[in-house]
């Protein structure tokens, strides 16, 4: 407990590794976490570190582990692997030719599955136009072989291209070959049924074949340009039956065996990657290892013989045991000769702070974490925390159904939280709310218990004990008066019987005047526990001053401020429960208002009123006079008996000084013992020479504290009114929604209204979660974490520490998670 | 009557309360928690206790009473005792 109240002890140390063994002892090290090291080179620029070049090749290993995580996608099981970096580069450039074969032997089938189209589609171009001729040129011998040679004897040479072209291109195709060529070519195209695919950019597209015929060889190579500049593909056209049937004929056997070699080459690669990806994880994480290892190598720096390296680690005190065992660990594994060993050293830098949260209290201590890491060994607010914020979130939620519904919601969470699939998420939002799962389990919890006081359940009151006040009695004393409201008076026999044993009585929740009566009640009620609080958080800080051994601070800072404190907010409270306790309906008519009194008493006027009890002007001027002193007190104390002491040691030292050489150099010594104790017992003496400025400086803060402190008070104390207004803002929206929601379908006639309260309830319970739970609840939650993190804290937390974080190696961040690898 | 009841009330909670807050911590075995659990006990005792009292207070003595519309008290005369 201790460890969570105040932090753990650190010491700084010297690590001395051998060179030989330094890279096992920092792995041994990083495995179990225990330690943080130092910077030894801070002057020297990331690129100029020794370790340059290794770090340099973990990335290269990085790189080629990305690239193979991209082309895999699936998980794995561990393997070891040695020798890493080569069986990674062989697995690259294996993995690359591959690829590159398989990309060869696809383009090929694709020129081949493209020529076969080509073929079957002019075909029937062909057993068109061949009719076609046939009545234009009816000299042609009727044979139905088509013999284009024939066209020859008109003296002009025909020619025929062929090929494809993507659709999109075809009319502007047609268009420029009609402008060029006017009239002597002929286009016939048709499209192609399937999609073939693009070889440029991977996707399926349609292509049309097309055919043309021209005369004369200037209009072929025209026409050859153009296609060229339209990227068509273009494949030699047979000239007559038996060679097409030929060609058609080698394109499907050429196509088959393409087929095959290709479905080899998919089956090796996948057999490549699955073996490479059984070990991909181990890797992933090793290489991560190693480039920590370099990193933390480059921190140390190599001692005056060249043959050790010297690191600086702050390690916590109980674990200095631990460290060296890990040390000797590491000596073993490299097989050294000479072991590393560890030394503590003296320090007067301040260490980080470690507290060692389980899953249970690190939801709170993260809260807490968020305003600000606590100094070294101060008390900490989160053991505290723990309870008080789910209540003050309660007392501002308080609400049984709703609390009910966050306790269950939590507690499945808990119940579930070692479901991977629920733990790596990645959705933000989903892990912020897992993270919470315990802070939510309390706050549901405490909600549940303050919606049983508040009397409130989805809007609506319990009846567990029955009502103190009682309708009956108001007939017996016939004060019906034939109104539409009538107030139950207490003063008549018989109407009020007594407070409900369990909270807010239930009539309340029928009564017109409910929120004249619950406002007040909320109001003092948020006062009470606001000054409760703070002199919570006043009292804390007398540990900071017993342990830090400052025990002036108790009497010249804690003592004024919580005199202050309690004389005037302390008497407030007491004024309350004094009123609650005093005065009855009988004295209804003279019953005083509080905050009357309470002005009255700074103004030091009470003759307008009549006094709450005898010798009341007596005490409340004992009271300010008390507090008013108190203020001078804060304010001058500390700096002043802070310049006494430095008077006094000045003197002191100037004496020792003007003595011979000799004991100068005691003096010397002794000065440095003293300043040494000073350190360790953590009070701030100043330098001598500069006490005059130390002096001002003191002065100056603690009059900021104390303006601070003083209005803090009382505006501290107004701001606890928040737990009065959310608390009343969450009843009347639930009042609102059950009136405006619930009620209309409950209202209907039975019949229709077993159907229409189907979706009447669905859009209640809709709201109450979206506006109710989550907006109420997180709303509440910020309150309740502003009241802690500024009210509460500012009594004695400073939260300007550093958090101590070890070299381990499951801390490190990984760029693989993206890729979903881990 | 009515203050019996109430005193019975009053001792009641408090008992409750005050075992949970300083009966039940002795019980906690030792352990690395037995701090944490003993600090949350306490509290929550504390806190849970405050909570109850002012409530209990505040109706201690009311200054007035609800203010029912005439359906409500036809319902209240006939159901409630």
């Amino acid at each position: 407990m201790d460890s969570l109240l105040r932090g753990e002890e650190l010491c700084l140390a010297q690590l001395f590794l051998q060179s030989g063994s330094a890279y096992d002892c920092i792995s041994e090290l990083g495995e179990l976490g225990l330690v943080e090291f130092r910077d030894l080179n801070p002057s020297v620029n990331a690129f100029q570190r020794k370790h340059v070049n290794e770090i340099k090749n973990c990335e290269e290993m990085e790189r080629i582990l990305g690239e193979l995580a991209s082309t895999l996608s699936f998980c794995c099981n561990h393997r070891v692997s040695v020798c890493l970096q080569e069986q990674l580069q062989r697995l690259e450039v294996e993995l690359g030719e591959v690829t590159r074969n398989k990309e060869k032997l696809q383009k090929n089938l694709l020129e081949l599955r493209e020529y076969t189209h080509m073929l079957r589609i002019t075909h029937s171009f062909v057993q068109r136009t061949s009719e076609v001729s046939y009545e234009e040129f009816p000299f042609l011998e009727k044979d139905t072989v088509m013999d284009y040679s024939s066209m020859q004897r008109l003296g002009a040479k025909l020619g025929f291209i062929s090929g494809l072209i993507q659709r999109a291109k075809i009319e502007a195709f047609e268009r420029m070959l009609w402008r060029v060529c006017k009239g002597y070519t002929i286009l016939s195209y048709a499209e192609v049924d399937e999609y073939l695919e693009d070889p440029e950019t991977g996707e399926p597209s349609k292509s049309i074949v097309f055919l043309i015929s021209y005369w004369g060889e200037q209009i072929g190579q025209k026409v050859k340009k153009i296609s060229d500049c339209y990227h068509c593909h273009l494949y030699p056209y047979p000239t007559n039956n038996d060679e097409r049937n030929d060609v058609v004929e080698g394109l499907k056997t050429r196509i088959q065996d393409l087929h095959t070699v290709l479905h080899r080459t998919e089956d090796y690669l996948r057999q490549v990657l699955m073996k490479a990806s059984e070990s991909v994880y181990t890797w992933v994480i090793q290489v991560k290892k190693i480039k920590a290892i370099y990193y933390i190598l480059n921190l140390c720096s190599l001692d005056v013989t060249n043959k050790c390296l010297i690191a600086e680690v702050w390690c916590p005190v109980n674990d200095i045991a631990n460290l060296r065992r890990a040390l000797e660990e590491g000596s073993r594994k490299s097989g050294a000769t000479v072991p590393s060993f560890v030394n503590r050293i003296p320090t007067s830098d301040t260490p980080p702070s470690l507290i060692r949260t389980n899953k249970f209290t690190s939801g709170f201590q993260g809260i807490v974490d968020a305003y600000g890491v606590g100094n070294y060994r101060e008390v900490n607010p989160a053991p505290f925390t723990i309870i008080t914020f789910p209540f003050l979130f309660a007392v501002m939620f308080g609400d049984l159904g709703h609390g009910l519904i966050m306790a269950l919601f939590a507690f499945w969470m808990v119940l579930y939280e070692n479901n991977r699939k629920l733990k790596n998420t990645r959705n933000e939002i989903w892990n912020t709310f897992f993270e919470g799962r315990y802070i939510i389990l309390m706050m549901g919890l405490f909600s549940i218990y303050t919606g049983l006081i508040y009397n409130d359940c989805f809007s609506k009151s319990l009846n567990i004990f029955g009502s103190g006040w009682s309708v009956k009695a108001m007939f017996t004393a016939e004060m019906w008066n034939g109104n539409r409201f009538l107030t139950l008076d207490p003063n008549v026999t018989g109407v009020f019987k007594g407070p409900y044993p369990l909270g807010i009585d239930p009539i309340w929740n029928l009564a017109t005047n409910r929120l004249t009566f619950l406002n007040s009640y909320k109001m003092k009620m948020s006062v009470i526990i606001g000054i409760i609080h703070m002199s919570f958080g006043v009292i804390l800080s007398t540990y900071n001053h017993l342990h830090f051994r400052k025990k002036h601070n108790l009497y010249l800072v804690f003592l004024p401020e919580l005199l202050f404190l309690l004389c005037l907010f302390g008497y407030l409270v007491f004024m309350i429960f004094y009123k609650w306790l005093v005065f009855s309906a009988k004295d209804s008519r003279e019953a005083p208002s509080i905050l009357i009194h309470f002005i009255n008493m700074f103004l030091m006027q009470g003759d307008g009123v009549p006094p709450l009890y005898p010798g009341q002007t007596g005490l409340q001027i004992f009271l300010v006079v008390i507090a008013v002193l108190s203020v001078p007190v804060l304010l001058l104390g500390k700096p002043i008996y802070l310049n006494w002491l430095h008077n006094g040691s000045q003197r002191l030292g100037m004496y020792r000084v003007r003595g011979y050489e000799r004991v100068r150099r005691n003096s010397e010594e002794e000065l440095y013992l003293m300043r040494a104790n000073d350190m360790e017992e953590g009070s701030s003496h100043s330098d001598l020479s500069s006490s005059g400025d130390h002096e001002a400086e003191e002065f100056l803060h603690q009059a900021i504290h104390t303006i601070e402190y003083c209005l803090g008070c009382v505006s501290n104390t107004a701001s606890y009114l928040r737990l009065w207004a959310l608390s009343l803002a969450h009843a009347q929206l639930s009042d609102v929604l059950w009136a405006m929601v619930m009620r209309v379908g409950l209202r209907m006639d039975t019949r229709l209204g077993v159907l229409f309260l189907v979706p009447v309830f669905s859009l209640f319970a809709v709201l109450t979660v979206s506006i109710l739970l989550v907006m109420e609840g997180l709303s509440a939650f910020l309150h309740a974490l502003r009241l802690h993190w500024v009210e509460f804290q500012n009594k004695f937390y400073s939260g300007t520490g550093v958090k101590f974080s070890p070299f381990s190696f499951s801390l490190l961040p990984s760029s693989f998670e993206h890729d979903g690898l881990l | 009557m009515a203050e019996l009841s109430f005193v019975i009330t009053m001792s009641v909670v408090t008992l409750f309360w005050a075992i949970v807050g300083g009966i039940v911590p002795l019980f906690i075995p030792k352990g690395p928690n037995r701090g944490v659990i003993v600090t949350m006990l306490v509290l929550t005792s504390v806190c849970c206790y405050l909570f109850w009292l002012i409530a209990i207070l505040a109706q201690l003595n009311p200054l007035f009473g609800p203010s029912l519309s005439t359906d409500a008290i036809w319902y209240l005369r006939y159901h409630w005792p």
